[in-house]
């Protein structure tokens, strides 16, 4: 569903991506793991249009959409949350989701409607504030959550988008592991054939959700399969697991 | 007028913006503030300097350097006690608080010294003209065009070869890169900030004829010092002096062929190149 | 009440924000001489009112929003000067569009950029509508601008009262509450919170499929002309039009005056502009200087610790209270 051919991305000498071949399925639970710096969150960059590759393409659905622009490709179903929260820190928490929800129902345009008589995107958006256990907090502002609850509302307006590809950048940093359930019960609630991406460094999380794992070293892939190969291929462990695992 | 004569007038012009903006192009590339009262610091030095020659009868260089210093030191102090609370801080913070800052020295001037137009009594060296051969021009337009050319040279000299220019470079490009490389930021910032609005008080007390010297100066010349150094480009010594030049000119020879309103063009002209080059005219490409 | 019930009802009119507009009307009859005055008081809270539109809510921040009060006075003052065109409200419009028209043409240009060239980009798109005012001589009086100017009965009823400002003072007070409907309707539309969206966080609009650069000019064009109706009703209500209407004394003085309210709340406008003018009436003509070297202070001050003015001191008073009561 979600392609990428030659991709490239270079800073002057520095090459973050490296000729990346890539392959989402639909339906996909895959997990991108590597160490640090090894170019994770600038391969989601380049995949959702925030940054521009130096050379390559990115399909969707077999449709070129390497020039478009993020929000473009966020209409085209392809919706991410960030390593650091980008939130909106002064408003309330169904504000948060209500907005990307709106968003997605193509109403947030309107000048005239009160946006609280938009009953349909205030339902849907405290519908998936339940659904991350955070009905408690969905007056209160992000600015006075702790982060962990705050890296749930960054799922929750992920989800709020219906995409078709859904790619988290490191979503269970920062949660309390006695809570990182709830984000798995999240992904688990998913239609089956929505494409998941995660980049993580949480090995067990990885392993426990994962269908197909792939390895990023230097900006370029090093390794892909499944959860068994990789963790029996001993030049993964020796670049990465061998540390954590 | 002539075509050179026009010419030095307003490379003498350029020269003063050139010498007042180039600190402000340098620690808004640095710091990433937005320092509206950088104009308040040349004014602050043309009043320093302008006082002190004449209550104190001191010489006119003398006084440039007592200018310097004074307010470099003044700078040091404002801007750890309050600029550096805001340099996190965003953008309409930043605004407000250098324009409150412009009123402070506006109004302090004002009670200080008095609203009128303070006029420089400039050296016996520095009037007349002087004859370069093939034309006769004012002493003091060429010596500020001859300071301006040293100051530039001096800078871009120690921008390249320098440790603490380099330091500064490599701040102005990354700042997070340059902090995990051991840079002391925060001394950077206090120091490049003082030796900015030093040469503003320089140009404040230099410029003060071409210029003038009265409160408003600040909110005055705002537009332009801001033209200069976004068009120029942030942190960019060389980019800063080609257009304060540009600026000068223009501004010079419109005055003489469009006295009502004729500087429309620059603002206009300034609209145009930003458009096309936001990050500034003379700036590379960044990759 | 649920989250989800404050904001369903969060449009609801509430009973105490009919007080300003009673306020408004008693001032009318409690103080007859000060009409003048408060004419100019109604002037600034519409003016800060579409400066909150573009700085509250979308983030935006110009110090050019003069250039569209002064399109919307400019054009008042050459259809009545040129064209014998007085008739208010129609020139109302007209001053309408042509500022909304300025401000789509520069908000298009102009907001590709952002942050200190944006800023830039605003001030130099006021000063150069201030010199091609200045050059235009012919057209607006050039420095000395446009005295005298004089307009036809509102609604053919009510004539203008150069001496007590009695009409003037109604008249600037219904569009004032006209206007403000509009403002207020657009904040609780789905646009306005899309606006706020914008405010707190653009790289997080991009990434929920938010046309931003749309919606940015949208509100831009829309701010652009209210300015514009200000500036009119200035030139209608005075009778006058100057070069100080596109100033950046006016651009600087309408930030200060929504900083000092509080922007991004509705009401900012009004508290700023009421405090401020009316401090700056009683202190301003006694001690000019030390008012500017006061104004200083408060602005270093509330960039320092009161960011969100009066209206947010008082937002945190309340907060404060809220917390100790519990």
């Amino acid at each position: 569903m979600l392609e990428t051919k030659g991709l490239c991305r270079s800073f002057g000498a520095l090459e973050v991506a490296r000729d990346i071949d890539f392959r989402l399925e639909r339906g996909a639970r895959h997990a991108l793991i590597g160490p640090n710096g090894a170019g994770k969150t600038t391969f989601v960059n380049l995949l959702t249009g925030v940054l521009p590759p130096s050379r390559g393409k990115v399909l969707l659905e077999g449709e070129d959409v390497t020039t478009l622009a993020q929000a473009k490709r966020v209409k085209r179903g392809i919706a991410r949350t960030f390593q650091i929260n980008q939130l909106f820190r002064g408003l309330s928490v169904l504000e948060n989701v209500c907005i990307a929800v709106s968003e997605r129902l193509g109403v947030s345009g309107s000048m005239l409607r009160p946006a609280g008589k938009r009953a349909d995107a205030i339902e849907e958006a405290s519908r998936l504030i339940g659904m991350l256990r955070l009905h408690t907090d969905a007056g209160r502002r992000i600015v006075e959550l702790p982060y962990g609850r705050q890296r749930l509302v960054e799922i929750a307006i992920a989800l709020g988008l219906n995409p078709r590809v859904l790619l988290l950048d490191e979503p269970a940093a920062g949660i309390p592991s006695a809570e990182s359930h709830i984000l798995l019960d999240a992904i688990a609630t998913l239609p089956k054939d929505i494409a998941v991406l995660i980049i993580e460094h949480d090995m067990d999380l990885v392993f426990r959700f994962a269908e197909r794992i792939t390895v990023l070293v230097s900006g370029a892939i090093f390794a892909q399969g499944t959860p068994a190969e990789i963790a029996a291929n001993a030049e993964v462990r020796a670049v990465y697991l061998g540390n954590a695992a | 007028m002539d075509p050179v004569s026009i010419l030095l007038g307003g490379l003498a012009s350029g020269m003063v913006l050139f010498i007042v903006s180039v600190g402000l192009s340098v620690t808004m590339g640095l710091m990433g503030f937005v320092n509206l009262a950088h104009g308040g610091f040349a004014m602050l030095g043309g009043y320093a300097i302008v006082l002190a020659m004449r209550h104190w009868g001191i010489g006119f260089l003398p006084a440039l350097a007592l200018g310097f210093v004074a307010v470099a030191a003044l700078s040091v102090v404002l801007e750890r006690l309050l600029y550096a609370r805001l340099y996190r801080a965003s953008e309409l913070d930043q605004v407000l608080f250098t324009i409150g800052l412009v009123f402070v020295m506006t109004a302090t001037v004002t009670l200080g010294v008095g609203p009128e137009t303070q006029v420089v009594q400039l050296p016996d060296w520095l009037r007349g003209q002087t004859d370069l051969g093939f034309i006769k021009y004012r002493t003091y337009s060429l010596a500020l065009i001859a300071s301006g050319t040293a100051l530039v040279i001096a800078l871009w000299l120690g921008f390249e070869r320098t440790s603490f220019g380099a330091r500064i470079r490599a701040a102005v490009d990354n700042r997070r890169m340059a902090q995990s490389l051991g840079v002391d930021v925060g001394r950077l910032f206090a120091v490049t900030f003082a030796i900015g609005s030093g040469l503003a008080a320089v140009g404040g007390g230099l410029g003060a004829e071409i210029l003038g010297l009265d409160p408003n100066y600040p909110l005055r010349y705002l537009v332009y010092f801001l033209i200069v150094v976004s068009v120029g480009g942030l942190g960019r010594v060389t980019g800063v002096f080609y257009a304060a030049l540009l600026i000068g000119v223009l501004d010079f020879v419109l005055k003489i062929y469009f006295p009502k309103g004729g500087t429309i063009f620059i603002y206009v002209l300034a609209l145009l190149l930003l458009l096309w080059r936001p990050q500034g005219l003379f700036v590379k490409r960044a990759t | 009440m649920t989250a989800a019930r404050q904001l369903a009802e969060r449009h609801r009119f509430r009973w105490w924000e009919l007080l300003p507009w009673i306020a408004g009307v008693a001032v009318f009859f409690a103080f007859p001489t000060y009409l003048s005055f408060g004419t100019q008081v109604l002037i600034t809270i519409l003016f800060a009112l579409s400066l909150d539109l573009v700085l509250g809510y979308a983030g935006i921040v110009t110090l050019g929003h003069a250039a569209f009060f002064g399109a919307g006075a400019y054009t008042v003052g050459m259809l009545a000067q040129h064209l014998g065109w007085n008739e208010p409200l129609s020139g109302l419009l007209v001053a309408a569009l042509v500022a909304g028209a300025i401000g789509l043409a520069s908000g298009l240009v102009l907001l590709r950029t952002h942050g200190l060239t944006l800023l830039m980009l605003t001030l130099c798109t006021m000063t150069l509508l201030e010199q091609a005012a200045n050059m235009g001589a012919a057209w607006t009086g050039g420095f000395d601008g446009m005295p005298g100017l004089s307009f036809t009965k509102i609604l053919g009823l009510f004539s203008f009262d150069a001496l007590y400002f009695r009409s003037q003072y109604l008249y600037v007070l219904a569009v004032l509450f006209i206007c403000f409907v509009i403002v207020r309707m657009l904040i609780y539309s789905s646009f306005g919170q899309s606006l706020t969206g914008i405010r707190e966080n653009l790289l997080r609009m991009h990434a929920v499929g938010a046309p931003v650069r749309a919606r940015q000019v949208l509100a831009y064009t829309v701010s652009a002309a209210l300015a514009g109706v200000a500036g009119a009703l200035f030139t209608q209500a005075n009778g006058y039009a100057n070069l100080a209407v596109l100033g950046l004394e006016r651009a600087a003085g309408v930030l200060i005056v929504l900083i000092l309210g509080g922007y991004g709340r509705l009401y900012g406008a009004f508290v700023g502009a009421i405090a401020y003018m009316v401090l700056e009436h009683v202190l301003a003509k006694a001690y000019p200087t030390a008012w500017q070297l006061g104004l200083g202070l408060t602005l270093i001050a509330v960039a320092l610790f009161a960011r969100n003015g009066i209206l947010g001191l008082g937002d945190a008073l309340r907060r404060r209270f809220a917390e100790s009561a519990r």
